[in-house]
């Protein structure tokens, strides 16, 4: 089984990628693309075992929002470590629309990354398979200061200061 | 100026840290040229030419004595002793080897300096007014608002992989010095009618091979919600930011996609969301906790009686000139704001030497509270001198080749690097400087001329700003051979306007020549005391481009 981060701890993965043209496993938890959802739904949410929705930048937060419900999982995607949008999908989900359930970052998810993404919301990472989750898990222990608020903090600096 | 607190101080700490760790992994083939590059940017490091170039920030300009002192000591130490002062008001070196930035960040990280986000697609050092605090037309110090800004932006999660880079540049004064109008976005201190000091919010501005001028997309902004409007801006162009094409990534596509009205009204649909967060609200003792930064210093209120220098410029006309070009007024009685000329003939303008900035930490010290300042020109100032003090200040100048009468004329050019250093250029700049220089030693010829600008950018990315110039210079490339291509009629002042190309770029050798006609055909034309801009706005093109042909 392929090991990722999750909450701040290598696990193994207990979730399935479907890939669209793949038959569904009768059991267990799976992960299958935004449009297959979209093309089945029903026969998704039938089956045994958890569903999670794996989605570009491409795909609006206020569409994936707005069935969150049926997710428990939700895997946004980096087709490169460039590609930032999911950054903020990822901060709309948690902050705007309370998404609470697993958010995953999958595609080219790499160490030097990692500290910003789960700022944002993240908390579980498909680091890419060349490299070693373990170093990036240490990646998480960067900073212990941070100067604004985001999905995990939610006090910035200036309000910690007024304190002072 | 600003003084680091245990948070600041951790974070530069840590952040040199993990890039001491991204270095060795790339050193050691952990990391791929790929991963590496974005890293090593947001560290401010690029690879040039011949070598890495490292930019250092310098925050709305604002230098301590112990600050520039580093900085001499990391040109000679880490470099070939010297730096280069950037138009947003950074430092850049030119030779630091790949291996040793680790330890040039740390260096800086103990007088509270550091590289962080000098370049990448994130928002990039916040710009501002170099007279800052001392112009009597300010409305108010806009400092406070640029640290507060820097602090928001630094390493923000959300916001580090862009489309493209991002610029911010605040003024505070009536006189727009910051550029406010061709930045990403530009904030302008105003007050409205019921006397409360706030923002008005520009987007969109910016040169390179678009240029455009940026669009009001609010009128009044209360200082409250200077950071979630910020955040509003950020998130609606990361998201809709075009990232297909390198060349249409920066904001000023969209907003001119969509329309200023339509990207104002997305803006303000997620500043609805954002607007009564409380971790984006600033209070007003949070505010005030930040202008206790930048108080005034402790002048002397009896600066205006000593009236000496008034003796000395009668007795020594080389001062006088100095005072008259290179003083400007304040807003304490009795103190003067001063230019420190990196404009010298022979030398690359904003270049200064290990020896130069020691010198001038010096003079800081002993004449101006300690502090000195970067402006967008290329120069550096030193803001809050005594009148009594400016002969001696001047003779210490003086010795350094530092007191060029220049600043304002046709020689105090702003110039990018160009391709003696910088990898993309097409044409050499410093070059150009020079043959400038060379044709236009005649002072009284240049005084005479008035104020003029002269900006030269070495390609079309137009580091050097050459659009707002009144005469921009642009570096072009053909088939091999540097030509140049000129603009006339630009400016980044309050009337932001861009210059207008006038035909055919030019060979090399031609360049000061031409200059010298475009300046004759204005000293023709020009009514009684016009200057330069007026002139060209007034006549236009075709007698220019006439003579330029001819
Ligand atoms: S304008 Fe071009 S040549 Fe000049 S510094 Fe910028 S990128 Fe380099």
């Amino acid at each position: 089984m392929r090991k990722i981060i999750k909450d701040g701890a290598i696990v193994e993965d207990s979730w399935i990628h479907v890939a669209d043209d793949a038959a569904l496993p009768a059991e267990g938890d799976i992960i299958v693309s935004w449009t297959r959802w979209q093309q089945e739904p029903d026969t998704l949410l039938k089956r045994n075992g958890r569903l999670g929705v794996q989605a570009t930048g491409d795909v609006a937060p206020e569409d994936l929002a707005a069935d969150r419900d049926k997710f428990s999982l939700i895997a946004l995607e980096f087709p490169a470590f460039k590609d930032g949008r999911c950054y903020s999908h990822a901060r709309l989900l948690r902050d705007r629309y309370g998404y609470r359930g697993e958010l995953r970052a999958v595609g080219d998810v790499l160490r030097d990354q990692l500290f910003y993404m789960h700022r944002v919301g993240f908390n579980a990472f498909e680091v890419r398979e060349d490299r070693d989750p373990e170093q990036a898990l240490q990646a998480l222990k960067d900073f212990d200061v941070i100067y604004q608020a985001a999905a995990d903090v939610h006090e910035p600096v200036w309000r910690r200061r007024r304190s002072a | 100026m600003y003084i680091y607190d245990q948070y600041d101080q951790a974070l530069v700490d840590q952040r040199v840290a993990q890039f001491r760790d991204q270095t060795r992994r790339f050193l050691a083939g952990e990391l791929s040229e790929e991963e590496f590059r974005p890293l090593r940017l947001m560290n401010g490091l690029y690879i040039q030419r011949w070598a890495p170039m490292l930019r250092v920030s310098i925050p709305y300009g604002l230098l301590s004595s112990e600050q520039l002192r580093r900085l001499a000591r990391i040109a000679r130490t880490y470099d070939k002793g010297y730096g280069h002062f950037t138009t947003r008001q950074n430092i850049q070196y030119n030779w630091p080897a790949l291996e040793k930035v680790p330890d040039i960040l740390a260096e800086l990280a103990e007088v509270q300096m550091h590289a962080i986000q000098t370049s990448g697609n994130c928002i990039r050092n916040i710009s501002s007014d170099h007279l800052a605090g001392v112009a009597d037309d300010e409305i108010e110090d806009p400092r406070p608002y640029c640290e507060i800004i820097r602090q928001w932006a630094t390493l923000h999660p959300e916001f580090s992989y862009l489309p493209r880079k991002f610029k911010i540049a605040v003024s505070g004064s009536q006189k727009d010095r910051a550029a406010t109008q061709v930045h990403d976005i530009g904030l302008q201190l105003v007050r409205n009618e019921q006397g409360e000091v706030g923002f008005e919010v520009l987007v969109g501005g910016g040169l390179g091979r678009t240029p455009i001028i940026g669009a009001v997309i609010r009128k009044f902004l209360p200082k409250r919600h200077l950071l979630s409007y910020l955040e509003a801006i950020l998130r609606v162009y990361n998201l809709y930011g075009r990232r297909d094409n390198l060349y249409k990534s920066r904001i000023k596509i969209l907003v001119k996609s969509l329309g200023p009205e339509i990207f104002a009204k997305q803006v303000e649909q997620e500043w609805e969301y954002l607007r009564d967060d409380a971790a984006l609200t600033l209070e007003n003792a949070d505010i005030e906790r930040m202008q206790q930064f930048f108080t005034l210093p402790d002048y002397d209120a009896n600066a205006a009686d000593d009236t000496r220098h008034e003796q000395q410029r009668e007795e020594d006309p080389n001062f006088a000139r100095w005072l008259a070009h290179n003083v400007l007024p304040h807003k304490q009685r009795g103190y003067r704001a001063v230019f420190v000329s990196l404009k010298a003939p022979g030398r690359a303008p904003g270049d200064m030497t290990d020896e130069q900035m020691e010198a001038v930490a010096e003079l800081a010290d002993r004449f101006s509270f300690g502090e000195a300042r970067v402006s967008h020109t290329q120069n550096l100032v030193l803001a809050d001198v005594r009148q009594a003090d400016l002969y001696e200040l001047w003779q210490a100048l003086k010795a350094q080749g530092l007191a060029t009468p220049n600043i304002g004329t046709v020689t105090d050019m702003i110039c990018c690097p160009g391709l003696d250093f910088c990898s993309l250029a097409n044409a050499g700049s410093i070059g150009i400087a020079e043959q400038i220089n060379e044709k236009f030693d005649d002072l009284d010829y240049l005084y005479d001329l008035g104020p003029v600008r002269i900006n030269m950018s070495g390609c079309m990315n137009a580091c050097g700003h050459h659009h707002v110039a009144h005469i921009g210079i642009l570096g072009v490339d053909k088939k091999g051979v540097e030509y140049y291509q000129i603009t006339l009629g630009g400016t980044s002042g309050n009337d932001a306007a861009l210059g207008d190309r006038v035909g055919p770029a030019v060979g090399k050798d031609e360049v000061a020549d031409i200059i010298g006609r475009i300046l004759k055909v204005y000293a023709e034309h020009r009514e009684e005391g016009e200057p330069f801009l007026d002139t060209y706005r007034r006549i236009g093109l075709t007698p220019f481009k006439e003579r330029i042909y001819a």
